[in-house]
């Protein structure tokens, strides 16, 4: 009895998806993290890719997009897992995936595995993704970790005067990657980092990692996000921390600045680099702001998107345009698909996105500092917009490539 | 204590000079060759200071765990449950009333209740069976881990410590001397000194309750002989799910804690559960100064590993647990 019910279930879910096929449907499969530490990352990137929903409609020609979401938990098995639970289980034919930069890694691997379907990166910035052994179908609309820090090690020497600091990152390739371009260009202007601590992605405690952070340094850079981050801002108030403060690009974003509490007021005045300045006032990212706002009430998002919104946003822009242009063929593997995703330059709401020939965005970064709108409410105020960074960040690619791939000690703090 | 100390001397010694050296490296101001071969002092006392302070909140789960073994024999992995949803009870009553303490009552008092059930409910029904229990209690956590994501999202929830316990005290304990001569005191976080003290009064509370009260008489004699006890006409359903509650209740407190000097979301469960585990298999199943001793000890490696061996913190637990079950099985204040 429970068997031929079961295949009856079987049987009857089979029929349902290939009615599904008959009303020429695209299918998209989407990974964010909703789970674990950077389930608020995940959320408003969800936020972002429903806001480019809104502003561009799923209709492609006479078919329809349906999107799928899964949920990771930023470990790279979990992204493989949801990816291939959206091929296999869901049957998709394009990936908006995924949004962690070890994920990053771990799906572009997978992706080769699946030469007919199509990846694009939906947030993920580690740099190996697409430097080393790219996958010919993993498209990335976002910078990765170390070109959101361009700007951000001048900024601090030049302007700021800092001279030695230290680190405090999570021990993962995004934020190798963010400290890699942090470290390249604050000691290429002649500046000291002096020690680098790692802690494990998903760190509650912290009160030691902040008793052992150095005195004797200008200002600590704080390579941390999500529920880490508030954690560490919490116990650093705890423990009375008074340090400078710089920022990565997912610390000094609306993620942890719209977080419950004080302890973020830490932040204020703290110098930090990313892919968006909330506060800019050029007229597409204003645009971008106010349908974000518009789209979801106030309790349920945050004041102004965070680079993740932006970054799910963009890339599902893309991904939908890139499908207009082709009228939503698919046939030959994706072939017409895919030359239209790596020529399309996006006029994304954070400046013009094009990818080079490894499919990594070049795009505009942001120097910028955090100030409080007298409200209580915090935001990254624009200090320095730089165009066209690419991934090389500006260097030879034969001295980038001597360099070596960022790691918990790599680049040397040294001018290369 | 001197019973130990007659039947293994050496030992003995060995303890005793590594707590004069503790309490040298506590006290003293160090010298410069020390500080350079292993890192300045403020660092290490802020980690054994964090590793005493996260053995309190260990303990506060672990006792609970281990009370409900030593009496019923019932390996309850749902114990990291209790601990979530006494978190979560903590940040919703704290949020909604502003009143820190209160969160503590009503988790104390709601997670008892939850015990209460499962106790009556589910645990009643399949008493002495031990391999049984453990399965339904897996289960149970499994679908408890569910219901509470359901409930409470995937987010991260802090709660928010009172005002008159933000911020650092200064320690009558030097870290540091400057060259002026004056003096650095040691600054450590208020709540975590609280939270630690707290952790000592119920541990004392509770040794004190089996002890030197009848109801703790009756815990006893039912640690050491359930069927006896039962034959002399105690009520000894009543003494479980008195048990049961009140270690329930323990690791809704503890996640009150938790929440507070960190954070909670789904996977601490699981975090917890793992971390009491250890804690009593280092400690002793069912002896509640071997959780206390266990926990310290745990929370020390903790803290200890992840400043000066960062990379391998994790092993060091496990490794602790290890060398336990190869040289102790029963673990250290076990007393069978």
């Amino acid at each position: 009895m429970f068997k031929s019910c079961a295949g009856l279930v079987a049987l009857s879910s089979l029929l349902l998806s290939s009615a599904a096929m008959a009303q020429e449907k695209i299918k998209v499969g989407v990974t964010a993290t909703l789970e674990g530490t950077y389930t608020v990352l995940g959320e408003d990137g969800i936020r972002g890719h429903q806001t480019a929903i809104n502003t561009l409609g799923k209709k492609v020609g006479d078919k329809e997009i349906e999107f799928i979401i899964a949920s990771t938990d930023a470990t790279p098995d979990s992204a493989v897992r949801a990816v291939r639970k959206l091929i296999e289980q869901d049957k998709v034919q394009i990936l908006l995936s995924p949004l962690s930069g070890d994920e990053g890694i771990a799906v572009k691997n997978f992706a080769k595995t699946r030469p007919e379907l199509t990846f694009i990166n939906a947030a993920s910035g580690a740099q190996e993704t697409t430097y080393v052994d790219p996958a010919p179908n993993f498209y990335r609309y976002n910078m990765d970790g170390a070109q959101w820090q361009v700007g951000l090690g001048k900024y601090a020497y030049e302007t700021k005067g800092y001279r030695k600091i230290a680190t405090v990152g999570d021990d993962y390739s995004f934020i190798y990657t963010q400290v890699f371009g942090l470290v390249l260009e604050f000691c290429g202007a002649g500046g000291k980092v002096t020690n680098r601590q790692w802690v494990p992605l998903g760190t509650k405690d912290f009160a030691s990692v902040i008793a052992a952070l150095p005195d004797d340094v200008d200002a600590i850079y704080l390579g941390l996000g999500g529920a880490d981050a508030v954690n560490f801002l919490n116990q650093y108030q705890q423990a009375g921390g008074k340090a400078h403060l710089m920022g990565g690009s997912i610390m000094v974003d609306q993620t942890i600045l719209s977080a419950k509490g004080n302890a973020k007021n830490a932040l204020i005045g703290t110098i930090a680099a990313s892919g968006q300045a909330d506060t800019w006032e050029d007229p597409g990212w204003q645009k971008f702001v106010k349908a974000y706002q518009d789209a979801f009430p106030p309790n349920k998002r945050f004041p102004s998107p965070s680079l993740l919104a932006t970054n799910y946003y963009n890339s599902t822009a893309a991904l939908i345009l890139a499908l207009r242009q082709v009228n939503g063929d698919l046939s030959n593997n994706q072939a017409k698909y895919r030359e239209a995703l790596a020529k399309i330059e996006l006029d994304a709401p954070n400046g013009k996105i094009k990818l080079d020939s490894n499919r990594q965005a070049i795009g505009t970064n942001f120097v910028t500092e955090v100030v409080d709108d007298g409200k209580g409410a915090l935001f990254s105020k624009v200090v320095k917009v730089i165009p066209n960074v690419n991934q090389t960040l500006g260097y030879d690619p034969a001295v980038f490539s001597k360099i070596g791939l960022p790691s918990r000690t790599v680049p040397e703090c040294k001018k290369y | 204590m001197t019973r130990f100390i007659e039947r293994h001397p050496a030992w003995a010694l060995i303890v005793l000079i590594a707590v004069a050296v503790l309490l040298w490296l506590i006290l003293a101001v160090w010298p410069p060759g020390l500080e350079e071969a292993f890192g300045r002092k403020r660092v290490f006392l802020n980690a054994v200071f964090n590793g005493i302070t996260l053995g309190g909140l260990y303990f506060l789960v672990a006792s609970g765990f281990t009370l409900i073994f030593g009496l019923m024999r019932n390996v309850n992995l749902a114990h990291g449950s209790l601990y979530l949803f006494g978190g979560y009870i903590g940040y919703a009553i704290s949020a909604w009333t502003g009143s820190w303490i209160l969160g503590f009552v009503i988790a104390f008092l709601g997670v008892a209740l939850v015990g209460i059930v499962l106790q009556i409910v589910v645990f009643r029904r399949m008493e002495g069976q031990d391999l049984r229990q453990t399965m339904v209690t897996i289960g149970l956590s499994i679908v408890f881990a569910d219901l509470m994501l359901w409930a409470f999202g995937g987010d991260f929830y802090q709660i928010q410590t009172p005002s008159w316990l933000v911020g650092p005290v200064e320690l009558p304990l030097v870290t540091a001397v400057r060259s002026s001569g004056e003096a650095v005191y040691l600054r450590y976080p208020m709540v975590r000194l609280v939270i630690f003290v707290a952790a000592v009064v119920i541990g004392i509370a509770m040794w004190l309750a089996l002890n030197r009260t009848r109801v703790g008489m009756m815990v006893r004699a039912g640690v050491d002989d359930r069927d006896m006890l039962a034959a002399t006409g105690v009520p000894i359903q009543l003494v479980f799910v008195a048990v049961f509650a009140l270690g329930a209740g323990l690791a809704g407190i503890a996640g009150v804690v938790g929440g507070t000097f960190q954070s909670i979301s789904p996977g601490e469960d699981t975090r917890f559960l793992l971390a009491s585990l250890v804690v009593v298999i280092v400690g002793g199943m069912g002896s509640i100064p071997g959780a206390a001793l266990g926990a310290v000890i745990i929370g020390l490696a903790e803290q200890l590993g992840s400043v000066y061996i960062p990379t391998y913190a994790i092993v060091v637990t496990f490794l602790i647990m290890v060398l336990v079950l190869a040289l102790r099985p029963q673990g250290l204040l076990a007393r069978r």
